[in-house]
């Protein structure tokens, strides 16, 4: 019995050991035989709530739910054929790429079908959140300040009192990141003003991140008087019980992110992998992500609301930024304005 | 009286027949022009799309000292975004070397023409792609490289737009047959409408109108029309003729037996040998007899004549019945026999021919008459039953002997018990003649009290 179970843990390791970084893994069980694996930058900790509600509807099926950062996911699917049921990412290019280079599977269905145009990609690519891409600024520093309204107020602000903001700037490494190298390529695309911000902010020594959650902490812990580009959901979370840093959605453009869902082409149970995102689409999935989880569920008329509101358009222009060449000269110029 | 005419499919139809197949024609050539032309347009409008933005990538091609720099402008593949959502693919290539892109999307075939665009169709990954490749060359260290741009573009949104528009195309085509079936309709019937009048006009006339057709009709009816007009007046000439001889031989026949029994009373008179005078005696009645079938014969002939050619007209049957019972009236005295018209409605009207009706009451009172003994009772009558006017002449006589309708309506067929009686055995023939003629029919039953009725049906007058 013992050696049973010893073989069973060992099959489990092997089959998971994969040449993609793994960060986070949990196995969901089900009380049937049947598993859906799903690939996800999302934090088990946010998706939870998602799985197990996914569960109560039907839990005959178990949910084996990894976590690696955008590029490992992009990475494991494009170049090492890993095979999962659902991919989940928040980089929206790398996404798309697998989508355009048919690494993804069609499936349609009344949630796909209800979708937006916009928040979705023939029937293989499909956004099930969206969230602004925020600054986030110390309450403490900003004491007796306007916060910054625009991209201008803050090159503003950032020259006028170079001292108190030096090394106390952060943001995504585009370098190392997938979703801070989509930020800052959205913001470049958007503005001419990001390049300027970028000059400015390289000029005080800024700390670069990896992942929004550390940036957050450093803000909270009074590190950093400023985040720029940071994941909405995220802020939100963190911040809104505790006071002690104030979210911005910048007026001049403020980009609005999609997460989106693939079935891979080699999945193994498609099925499964497409009850799980009808789910995610549906009007209890929508819900329990927005209430329980803090991503805001996919919605046109807020969108409209407020006019510099920007979502980022699901479709082959987003595939510029992933070609390896534009990539290097667009990570070139950024290195020479932010890492002087 | 019918007659089976050999009929083939009409002109109506015929003419609806090869209109619709017209019509079938020219709505598939409007399917397919309109699907041929909105495929070219369609696949124009991705070229021009494609074009742009192959040219856009190649434009923002630098060369400088390290090699070619690569900037692919963000809008060169949103555009291709445009038209819907297909997979692209693309590849930039100095020499045969690819510098970015998919490497293995193919090269075209043929030699490019700077920056206007080179379209062709391709495989790649299995999907069909429409290409569009450009060359331009870039100065790299004083040297000129050639470098090529291909972008290619799944198909799918545009076959999902020719799809529709082909959809579109034959919601036309269908309209445009709907539209020429009415018309055709419309056409034949127009077409046809001369010929309808035509034959109408003729098919109202009465059967003793024989007038050549007058009206105007159409240049290729005109030979018809000649031909039927000649037709009619050969066959009016040839009817009066007809009448004429009857009423020739009537003459001719009726004149030389009157005289010959006159002659034969004369001698008669005059002669005293018994032995002779019971010759000539049954020599008169030869001569009645003669007389009386040659008298039978005519009317016969005459009744069939008129059959064909009835000149109809509205009759009150209760005049004509009290009319005829008056004028038999001195024969039925002389013979010792009551003849009674009994009472009836006034208002019985039929539409037939006069001279038909009289021939067969008179054939009908006479035959009474005859065939019944001294002191009988000879009692015509007119009613009115099921839409019929039913005319009645009932005898107290020797009845039929059993003999049934059908056999005493035939031709110089007579009864069994009538070898004492002069007759021709065409009484009732005329009788059933006529109501054959006037679409009514005619009934001989015996008595049970005795005696014989007989019957003729006539249509009453439709109100």
């Amino acid at each position: 019995m013992r050696g049973a179970l010893c073989s069973i843990a060992i099959t489990l390791i092997a089959s998971t050991t994969l040449a993609f970084d793994i960060e986070q893994q949990q196995l969901f069980q089900g009380q049937g035989d049947e598993t859906i694996s799903i690939l996800s930058t999302t934090d088990i900790g946010i998706f939870r709530p998602v799985i197990e509600a996914f569960q109560e509807v039907r839990p005959d099926i178990g949910v084996d739910y990894v976590v690696a950062s955008t590029q490992e996911v992009y990475r494991a699917i494009y170049e090492e054929g890993a095979v999962f049921d659902l991919a989940v990412s928040s980089a929206m290019d790398l996404q798309m790429k697998l989508a355009n280079d048919g690494l993804a599977q069609g499936h349609s269905s009344a949630q796909t079908e209800a979708l937006p145009d916009w928040a979705r990609w023939q029937d293989q690519l499909f956004a099930f959140a969206q969230e602004p891409v925020v600054t986030v600024v110390s309450q403490a520093a900003f004491e007796g300040r306007q916060t910054p309204a625009t991209r201008s107020d803050l090159i503003r602000q950032l020259r006028d009192d170079p001292e108190t903001f030096r090394g106390r700037i952060g943001t995504y490494d585009p370098r190392k990141s997938g979703a801070g190298y989509l930020f800052a390529t959205q913001d470049a695309r958007q503005s001419d003003t990001y390049w300027r911000l970028s000059e400015v902010m390289g000029g005080l020594e800024p700390k670069l991140y990896e992942a929004s959650s550390a940036m957050l902490n450093a803000v909270e812990s009074g590190e950093l008087a400023i985040a720029y580009n940071v994941l909405g959901s995220y802020a939100l979370a963190r911040l809104d019980q505790k006071g002690a840093a104030t979210i911005i959605e910048l007026e001049d453009f403020t980009n609005i992110l999609l997460r989106t869902a693939l079935i891979p082409a080699n999945a193994e149970n498609p099925s499964g992998g497409a009850a799980f995102l009808d789910f995610l689409l549906s009007a209890t999935g929508q819900r329990v992500l927005e209430e329980n989880s803090g991503l805001p569920r996919i919605n046109a008329g807020a969108l409209a609301a407020q006019s510099y509101l920007r979502p980022i358009r699901l479709d082959t222009g987003l595939l510029v930024f992933v070609d390896p060449l534009k990539r290097q000269q667009f990570l070139r110029e950024w290195s020479a304005a932010v890492v002087q | 009286m019918k007659r089976v005419v050999n009929q083939s499919i009409s002109i109506r139809r015929r003419l609806l027949l090869q209109l619709l197949l017209v019509a079938i024609l020219l709505s598939g050539l409007l399917y397919l022009s309109v699907r041929t032309v909105a495929d070219s347009a369609v696949e124009r409008t991705q070229d021009s799309i494609l074009g742009a933005a192959t040219i856009a990538i190649a434009e923002e091609l630098r060369g400088g000292e390290e090699g070619v720099a690569v900037d692919i402008p963000y809008t060169a593949f949103s555009m291709l975004g445009s038209i819907g959502q297909d997979r692209v693919f693309y590849r930039i290539t100095i020499g045969d070397e690819t510098v970015t892109g998919y490497d293995e999307l193919a090269l075209p075939t043929e030699p490019l023409n700077g920056l206007t665009p080179l379209f062709y169709d391709d495989a790649y990954r299995g999907l069909l792609v429409r290409a569009a490749a450009v060359e331009r060359s870039v100065l790299v260290n004083g040297k000129a490289l050639p470098v090529r741009v291909i972008v290619a573009q799944t198909r799918t949104s545009q076959e999902t737009i020719v799809a529709s528009l082909a959809e579109r195309a034959a919601l036309l085509g269908i309209g445009f047959f709907v539209i020429a079936v009415g018309l055709s309709l419309l056409t034949a019937r127009l077409v046809v409408k001369p010929v309808s009048s035509l034959v109408e006009a003729v098919g109202r006339r009465g059967p003793q109108d024989l007038r050549p057709v007058q009206r105007p009709v159409p240049r290729e009816l005109v030979p018809l029309v000649t031909a039927l007009n000649g037709f009619m007046s050969r066959l009016s000439v040839a009817l009066s003729r007809t009448e004429t001889f009857i009423a020739e031989a009537a003459h001719h026949i009726r004149t030389p037996l009157a005289t010959l029994r006159a002659q034969a009373e004369i001698a008669l008179r005059q002669t005293e040998n018994e032995e002779a005078r019971q010759t000539i005696r049954s020599m008169i009645r030869s001569v009645d007899t003669s007389a009386r079938s040659a008298g039978q014969m005519l009317e016969h002939a005459a009744v069939v004549f008129r059959s064909d050619q009835r000149a109809d007209e509205q009759i009150d049957l209760s005049l004509l019945v009290e009319d005829i019972t008056e004028s038999y009236e001195p024969s039925a005295e002389m013979k010792g026999v009551r003849l009674v018209c009994l009472p009836h409605a006034q208002d019985i009207t039929v539409d037939a021919d006069r001279i038909l009706l009289e021939a067969a009451l008179r054939n009908l009172i006479d035959n009474a008459i005859k065939y019944t003994p001294k002191d009988g009772l000879v009692e015509v009558s007119v009613i009115s039953a099921d839409g019929f006017a039913r005319l009645e002449v009932k005898d107290s006589g020797r009845g039929l002997f059993g003999a049934q309708a059908a056999q005493l309506t035939g031709r110089f067929q007579r009864g069994a018990n009538v070898e004492d009686v002069v007759g021709s055995g065409l009484g009732l023939t005329i009788v059933k003649e006529v109501a054959r003629s006037l679409n009514g029919r005619f009934e001989i039953v015996e008595r049970e009290e005795g005696g014989t009725c007989a019957a003729l049906y006539v249509p009453l007058r439709s109100r």
